[in-house]
């Protein structure tokens, strides 16, 4: 098994930094076990498992970084990683960015691993892919899956002091349910770090009743609609925001969040006031590593307060050049958007006319001034008229902004866990399609 | 958190470790150890026989060994500053065999006897175990052995023996041009490949390849901090299947475009393109926005090997048609029937689509495919119409063919080979013409080159494409530079508006360094040759917001 114990791993990190002949060195060893299932048209047709463990080096004479890697751990490839990292560090230009090395932090605890997705074996993968083929075969359908399991860990150590452990596990399921005369489609994911919390068939019982339900869809004209967006959907566009709550790029005046004339639209209000936007390394629902890439702790940070931009993300380097405490961004996942008590079956009932939105899918951006992206609606669009839906609808493609759609919220929903993050179901007013597609 | 993110918290941020995967980016080494010769091909053969013969004595039909040492060098930089010089290394093999019908794969970094005789055995048991739920056997077209055969891509410098501190200097040259003519910030790059690949198979093949990439890019931005606004201009290098003469930046691979600066060849002068970027970037903050229509689209081949790409590549891949990568990339409305009715109108007549996994200097150049098929050209659509797709050796039967074209990939020796893109590409125009005199016949339209945004449905049908310079066309002349442009359509209307197509003099490479396809997710490269290409009447939307 690739997943070290604590004490074995600060013991082999110790032994490590005891080689070190530069002014500063890391070592960090990752570990773990992933492993796979594919199936379309009802058959398994990939899946692997693959265990691997390495121990990475970066060594540092001034501000010079040398980085090299093992997957050997006796005490003679140690010693030889040593030498090639220092020996790499030595030839490397200076790093005018470099910041010394982190000494001793406290991390909080992170409930990141589960023992159910660690003993996740091949017998587990094929039984699951089993079960959601025997569910979805029924009638005139085919199905096409994907399983991905992860279990391992990372300890990081280095030579002011800093040492730092955690466990992790994580699964991601998703199916594509199709009719077989490819007029359907419906789709359903889910991910966890706990597989005792997927039911695969549940899963695949929604994307079964997506692609039935949306059977020879009839096309209506692209324009302005309300749209209610299920989580996946406001979740694929959501997070194209908070990958933009950097200070840096604000501060050099190439991002959305750049203030005409200079600065950063710190303090502003940019978004509805229902819009609050936290990250929580502890929340269980969702829970993170307890540090960064930089080796800080994770803290509870509120980014979007009733509208208002709260903070942006600060590295250690452009934190010390602008003068403020340094401050992590929880990466992809993370993100908690409050939500409201709106159920989507509610958000239908008080809908005149509009277009319920399963997924998007081949979101680009357009134009970083504006976060203008484009994409198309996916396995299973419906146009909803007085209160009902009432037939499903060929596919839209979209150009729309995050921003101007936070600004056109009707109602929210509760927030469940999508990709990492908790988004909430939305109904969100004048929403811009701009053309038809005829793809199921 | 999945396993990519968590591995990205194991490095710290420092260095290459960071953000690299583990078995697909291999090894940090240093540069010098890229140079150094890996294993012998006599070597190679004791071990594929070894594989081989393992995997037939636990009850294998066929066995395919690959093994292979894949080297990557990447060195980026910001302004004037050095960011990240990357060298690594991996090196491993991957045996696929059929057991009871039904494909097996395995791959260990162990290459040794004992560790290869393993890997096939487990092999063997991966597949009798999926065997339980294969549904028909798998039909392998036939290929005949080539013995012991060798192919390298025909360069002239070797990029990775080419000083570290070289490539450093020309990339500081770089950002320093950019930002002496008005660039505030540059962001660029050279990404480096070699895969030294070794083939075996139960068929008699010993195929020994050494295969090299080269990719220069930069990202140029210009701010207006006081009026808000910023706009970048990237490179027009394209990725190429060639060595460090890529660099040369030569005169004859020079041409002068209509907007008056110079596109290039098969050689890339980067400082000059810089040059001009920092200039573009800057044009474009102030540029007209589009007035939104129909316009006649003018598209040099930089930009129209993406939209070839997504809107001829992705849709004529046969594992698509199938369903295979229905829960991820989609399925394609190039469907079976079309192809058999012999007469789908998939372009105008002008438009001759050819794939292929030959032409000198592009991405898909090899001489053998991951399943030991020699490499070759083939016609996908003819006058505009549609003819042929992708396939490989356990998919031409469904064509009703038994010849593989030859265009099965893996992109490590750890994944398993797959049916893959080709070189696919638009033959050019058989009539004298120049992008200048093409340009000198349209009363409406838009000159665009660079790739930009690109975003199309999961059948191929709907697209939209940004560019990196858009140039207004009335009457017959360039009027000045656009902003805002994207063009919408659907992939049959689009190529059937396609009216005029230049001829070979103008025929050039565009490439995708990294095409991504299949669960777990494989890297690919491939390019896409053109000629300036005239498409008629092609919807225009405007992307300007306020926010």
């Amino acid at each position: 098994m690739a997943i070290l114990t604590r004490e074995q791993a600060m013991q082999i990190i110790d032994k490590v930094l005891s080689y070190s002949k530069a002014d500063e060195m890391e070592v960090s060893i990752f570990g773990g076990r992933t492993g796979n299932i594919r199936y379309a048209r009802n058959t398994v047709n990939t899946s692997g498992e693959t265990n691997e463990i390495r121990l990475s080096v970066n060594s540092v004479f001034g501000k010079k970084v040398g980085s090299s890697s093992t997957s050997e751990l006796d005490d003679e490839s140690l010693k030889k990683v040593v030498a090639r990292a220092e020996e790499i560090a030595k030839l490397a230009p200076e790093n005018p960015e470099y910041m010394p090395m982190l000494g001793p932090q406290t991390y909080p605890a992170a409930a990141t691993f589960s023992a159910a997705t660690d003993k996740i074996d091949p017998e587990f993968r094929a039984k699951l892919a089993g079960d959601s083929i025997e569910v979805s075969s029924v009638g005139d359908l085919t199905a096409a899956g994907y399983l991905e399991d992860f279990s391992g860990f990372v300890a990081t150590g280095n030579s002011k002091g800093l040492f730092g452990y955690n466990t992790s596990t994580s699964v991601d399921f998703s199916i594509t349910v199709r009719t077989t005369d490819g007029t359907g489609s419906g789709y359903a994911t889910r991910d966890f770090n706990d597989v005792n919390l997927l039911n695969s068939k549940d899963v695949t019982s929604i994307a079964m009743q997506k692609a039935q339900a949306s059977a020879n869809a009839q096309a209506i004209e692209p324009g302005k609609y309300t749209v209610i967006l299920e989580p996946t959907a406001a979740g694929d566009l959501l997070g194209l925001l908070t990958r933009g709550f950097d200070a840096r790029s604000a501060d050099e005046g190439r991002s959305f969040m750049s203030k005409k004339g200079g600065g950063t639209r710190l303090g502003e209000k940019l978004f509805d006031e229902r819009v609050t936007i936290t990250s929580d390394p502890t929340n269980t629902e969702i829970p993170t590593s307890p540090w960064d890439g930089d080796g800080l702790p994770r803290q509870k940070t509120t980014w979007v307060e009733n509208g208002v931009v709260k903070n942006l993300a600060y590295s250690r380097y452009w934190a010390e050049k602008q003068g403020v405490p340094p401050l992590s961004s929880p990466g992809r996942g993370g993100y908690i958007f409050a939500g409201g008590n709106e159920s989507i079956a509610d958000m239908i009932k008080s809908t005149e006319r509009g277009v319920l939105v399963t997924r998007f899918w081949y979101i680009r951006a357009v134009d970083p001034q504006t976060l203008l992206f484009t994409g198309l609606t996916r396995d299973g669009t419906f146009y909803i008229e007085n209160g009902q839906i009432k037939f499903p609808v060929k596919n839209f493609r979209f150009n729309e902004s995050p921003i101007i759609m936070l600004n056109n919220i009707e109602s929210m929903g509760k927030p469940q866990r999508v990709g990492g993050d908790l988004i909430p179901a939305m109904k969100i007013r004048d929403f811009t399609f701009t053309s038809l597609s005829d793809a199921v | 958190m999945k396993r990519r993110d968590f591995i990205h918290l194991s490095g710290m941020g420092l260095g290459a470790l960071a953000t690299s995967g583990l078995v697909m980016m291999g090894n940090p080494v240093s540069a010098e150890q890229l140079l150094i010769p890996g294993m012998d091909p006599a070597a190679k053969k004791v071990l594929a026989d070894i594989a081989l013969n393992a995997a037939k004595s636990k009850g294998a039909t066929y066995t395919d060994v690959r093994i292979g040492r894949y080297l990557r060098q990447n060195v980026s930089t910001r302004e004037k500053n050095v960011q990240n010089i990357s060298n690594s290394e991996t090196f491993g093999v991957g045996i696929r065999v059929i057991a009871n019908g039904t494909w097996g794969f395995s791959a260990t970094s162990d290459v040794t006897p004992d560790g290869i005789k393993s890997c096939a055995e487990t092999a063997v048991a991966i597949a009798k175990a999926n065997s339980k739920l294969q549904k028909e056997p798998v039909v392998l077209a036939p290929v005949s052995g080539h013995g012991e055969v060798t192919w390298n891509t025909p360069i002239q410098k070797n990029a990775m023996e080419i000083p570290v501190k070289d490539k450093i200097d020309l990339l500081l040259n770089v950002n320093n041009s950019a930002m002496d003519n008005g660039a505030a910030f540059v962001n660029s790059a050279l990404f480096i490949i070699n895969e030294q690949k070794y083939f075996a198979s139960t068929d008699g093949s010993y195929i020994d390849q050494d295969i090299h990439r080269i990719w220069p890019t930069f990202s140029v931005t210009a701010v207006n901090k006081g009026a808000g606004g910023f706009r970048s201009r990237q490179a027009l290098s394209a990725p190429m299947g060639m060595g460090y003469e890529y660099m040369d930046g030569l005169e004859k691979d020079k041409m002068m475009n209509p907007a008056g600066f110079n596109s290039y060849k098969n050689s890339y002068d980067m400082v000059e393109d810089a040059v001009n970027a920092a200039k573009h970037a800057t044009e474009k903050i102030s540029a007209k926005s589009v007035i939104p229509g129909k316009y006649d689209l003018v598209l040099d081949p930089d930009h129209l090997g993406l939209t070839i790409h997504e809107s001829v590549g992705h849709p004529l891949e046969l594992d698509r048609v199938l369903g295979y990568e229905a829960n991820y990339a989609g399925t394609s409305f190039a469907t079976l029937d079309k192809w058999k009715s012999g007469d789908f109108k998939y372009g105008s007549d002008k438009v001759n689509i050819v794939a292929d996994k030959i032409q000198p200097y592009s991405l898909g150049n090899t001489g053998y495919d991951d399943e030991g098929v020699k490499c070759k050209e083939w016609d996908l659509i003819k006058d505009g119409i549609l003819v042929n797709y992708q396939a490989i050796r356990d998919q031409v039967q469904i064509l009703g063919e038994n010849e593989s074209n030859g265009c099965a990939f893996a992109d490590n020796w750890s994944s398993v080979q797959f049916q893959r893109m080709p070189n696919v590409s638009l033959r050019p125009g058989k009539e004298k013409l120049s992008p200048a005199d093409m340009i000198k016949n349209v009363e409406k339209g838009i000159y665009i080159l660079g790739r930009g945004s690109y975003s199309i449905d999961q059948q191929r049908y709907n697209f939209q494409f940004g560019g990196q310079l858009f140039y207004e066309i009335k009457d017959g002349e360039i009027t000045g530079m656009l902003e805002d442009v994207a063009y919408q359509s659907n992939t049959q209307e689009f190529w059937n508006s396609c009216s005029q197509i230049c001829d070979e003099d103008d025929y050039r490479f565009f490439g995708s360094f990294n095409d991504g396809k299949g669960q777990p997710s494989q890297s690919s490269a491939v390019s896409h040759g053109s000629s300036t290409t005239r498409f008629d009447g092609v919807n225009v939307i405007n992307t300007g917001r306020n926010i």
